[in-house]
């Protein structure tokens, strides 16, 4: 029996995250195939034959998966689905807008979001924002999963894979895309970046966010928010860290104004160092620091700034 | 239109979990319940449908346990129109799957015939983040999840989704099924005259076994164990010190 992995990608670039899931298909066993779907997608699919482990590219280049809708999507997944006992996908919105259409049409349940593999069968994964880490044998036939990316190291590369053309399954019709808004930035990427800088609520507007920015430009950090950030209108929504935002590790995460909410902590507390800077002594966040700094953020972000 | 809205009945946001020092899972007894948060937000945003004169009728459908009616009499004192609670467990440690959860679904829906189906993105108890995605293929309808906005005209809806990159729209024909995010509106308390009107409007009880499910797992739990501890590091007394200590001690700077 097989892996299939679904590919993460932009049609450019491969994500970070495929790597990650074939780092978990390889404790699953089996061979591991990358399906690449999107439109124009070529050349990522000659990325993901690069990386180790991986036996077989399918490249599914059609308009109808251009943009990760999730309809089309599974339908193709489900029509290859004959050869695999795993259908594997990051925990990424795409991988969990699609995945569980994919199980649910193969009458599988939905393993989401698992953060380790015991074995082909029996998957871990946490539940009410990790305060509980579940242990979980599946029964069913084919094992539908999404992969946590922050709990897997990303495979390297080395491989060679053949890569096969493959045809679609069709469009059955029923969404269109209409617009992508996307802020592209030169800085690295939350989910992969090794530092982190977030703001939260305490940073007080949207302006005040340029220090949190400042701060992770000097130190090549990707920048994160809290929920509160994020609704207040201080950061973006794709900023959110947390049990319903991203998940990261990073070496080094530092949550400024961020009082540490279990939902917040959910996102991060796998990170290797943590850094605290908040002005109440009493934040939860700093019971999950490494480093704690009880200061007003105005005057120690900027000093911060100045001496990394 | 008429509007399905499934809501969960889950451990409250601001409860601390405990894991149950036989490992079976976590301790729910004697902890306070609500409905799943992402729920009010698609409860919410049904009602402000209703009152904008897109929706006429609001169904409110809980499965679990027989508790479950607590969380269907909020979403009626919200403004839900009626309410069919699904006995699926006796136990209220006996999670109901997302896969068995969106085949009663597909089977009312089968039945009341709603145009629309709003559920949570996900429960923030299992954090499947799944039933939606799973009625919808059931169903073979449209899906549109994460949704931070919400029009519907001309027999399609146009939603905004919170992607990892940023925002994405689409465009999805109806009947339609849409997952809600944290942004889309914020609930409104149900006032204490509408806790009162709610006691007096319509709720069915029924079974798996009225809708010819099968509701039993598919996943065995093996174990439930705490999360690896995190221990608090130390207090630095200025910005100075915290430098010296990335760079020299932590070496991630
Ligand atoms: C269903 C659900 C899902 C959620 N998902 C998420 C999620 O994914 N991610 C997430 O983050 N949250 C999430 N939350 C929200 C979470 O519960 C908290 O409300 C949120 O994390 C709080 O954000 P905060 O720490 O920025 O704000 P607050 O809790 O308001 O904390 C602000 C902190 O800033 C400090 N501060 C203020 N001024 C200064 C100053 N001048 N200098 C230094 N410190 C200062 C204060 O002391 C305080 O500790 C979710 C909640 C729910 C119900
Ligand atoms: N037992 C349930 N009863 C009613 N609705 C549910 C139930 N379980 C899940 N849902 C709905 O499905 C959404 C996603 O849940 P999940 O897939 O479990 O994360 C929830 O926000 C609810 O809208």
């Amino acid at each position: 029996m097989a892996v299939l992995i679904l590919a993460d990608h932009d049609n450019e670039n491969l994500n970070d995250q495929t790597a990650k899931s074939v780092t978990a298909a390889k404790a699953m066993g089996g061979d591991i195939h990358i399906l690449c779907a999107g439109d124009g997608c070529n050349g990522v699919a000659q990325q993901a034959a690069k990386l180790d482990g991986v036996s077989k590219v399918l490249c599914a280049s059609d308009p109808a998966y251009g943009h990760d809708l999730a309809e089309p999507l599974a339908d193709l997944i489900v029509k290859l689905s004959g050869d695999y006992e795993h259908l594997v996908a990051g925990a990424t919105t795409t991988g969990k807008n699609v995945m569980p259409r994919v199980a649910a049409l193969l009458d599988s349940n939905m393993i989401s979001d698992i953060s380790a593999v015991e074995s082909a069968d029996t998957f871990e994964r946490p539940i009410y924002a990790g305060n509980a880490m579940a242990t979980v044998q599946s029964g069913d036939a084919k094992k539908v999963i999404t992969v946590r990316g922050a709990s897997f190291d990303a495979t390297g590369d080395g491989g060679s894979a053949a890569v096969e053309e493959i045809d679609g399954a069709g469009n059955p019709g029923l969404s269109e895309w209409v617009e992508d808004k996307v802020v592209e930035s030169e800085r690295p990427e939350l989910t992969s970046a090794k530092i982190v800088v977030s703001g939260g609520r305490g940073v007080g507007s949207k302006e005040n966010f340029e220090l949190i920015e400042k701060v992770a430009d000097k130190l090549g950090a990707a920048i994160g928010a809290s929920r509160a950030a994020v609704d207040s209108g201080y950061a973006p929504n794709d900023y959110q860290v947390g049990q319903t935002g991203k998940v990261v590790a990073p070496d080094l995460y530092v949550a400024v104004g961020i009082s540490g909410a279990i939902q917040h902590l959910a996102g991060m507390k796998d990170s290797k160092v943590i850094v605290a800077i908040n002005k109440d002594e009493e934040a939860p966040i700093f019971q999950v620091a490494d480093y704690g700094l009880v200061a007003d953020l105005f005057d120690a972000v900027p000093k911060l700034t100045d001496q990394v | 239109m008429k509007v399905l809205v499934p809501v969960k009945r889950v451990i409250d946001y601001n409860v601390k979990v405990r894991v149950k020092s036989d490992s079976t899972g976590v301790d729910l007894a004697n902890v306070k319940m609500s409905m799943n948060p992402f729920d009010e937000i698609a409860v919410e945003q049904a009602i402000r449908l209703k009152e904008a004169g897109q929706v006429e009728e609001i169904v409110a459908v809980s499965i679990g346990v027989e508790k479950n009616q607590e969380t269907l009499r909020t979403a009626l004192a919200m403004g839900a129109d009626r309410a069919i609670l699904v006995k699926a467990v006796d136990n209220v440690e006996n999670d109901v799957e997302p896969l068995a959860v969106a085949k009663i679904l597909k089977a009312i829906v089968d039945e009341e015939k709603p145009e629309l189906v709003l559920l949570g993105k996900q429960a923030i108890d299992n954090d499947a983040n799944a039933t939606g995605q799973m009625l919808s293929a059931m169903l073979g309808w449209s899906q549109a999840t994460f949704a931070s906005k919400l029009d519907i005209a001309d027999g399609a809806a146009t939603v905004t989704r919170e992607v990892d990159g940023g925002l994405q729209v689409i465009k999805v024909q109806m009947p339609a099924i849409v997952t809600v995010d944290l942004r889309l509106n914020e609930p409104r308390y149900a006032s204490l005259p509408n806790i009162m009107k709610a006691k007096k409007k319509p709720m069915e009880t029924k079974t798996p076994e009225d809708y010819g499910v099968d509701a039993s797992p598919r996943l065995t739990v093996v174990k439930v164990s705490e999360p690896p501890e995190r221990k608090a590091g130390v207090l630095v007394g200025s910005v100075e010190e915290l430098v010296e200590k990335l760079k020299t001690e932590a070496g991630v700077i």
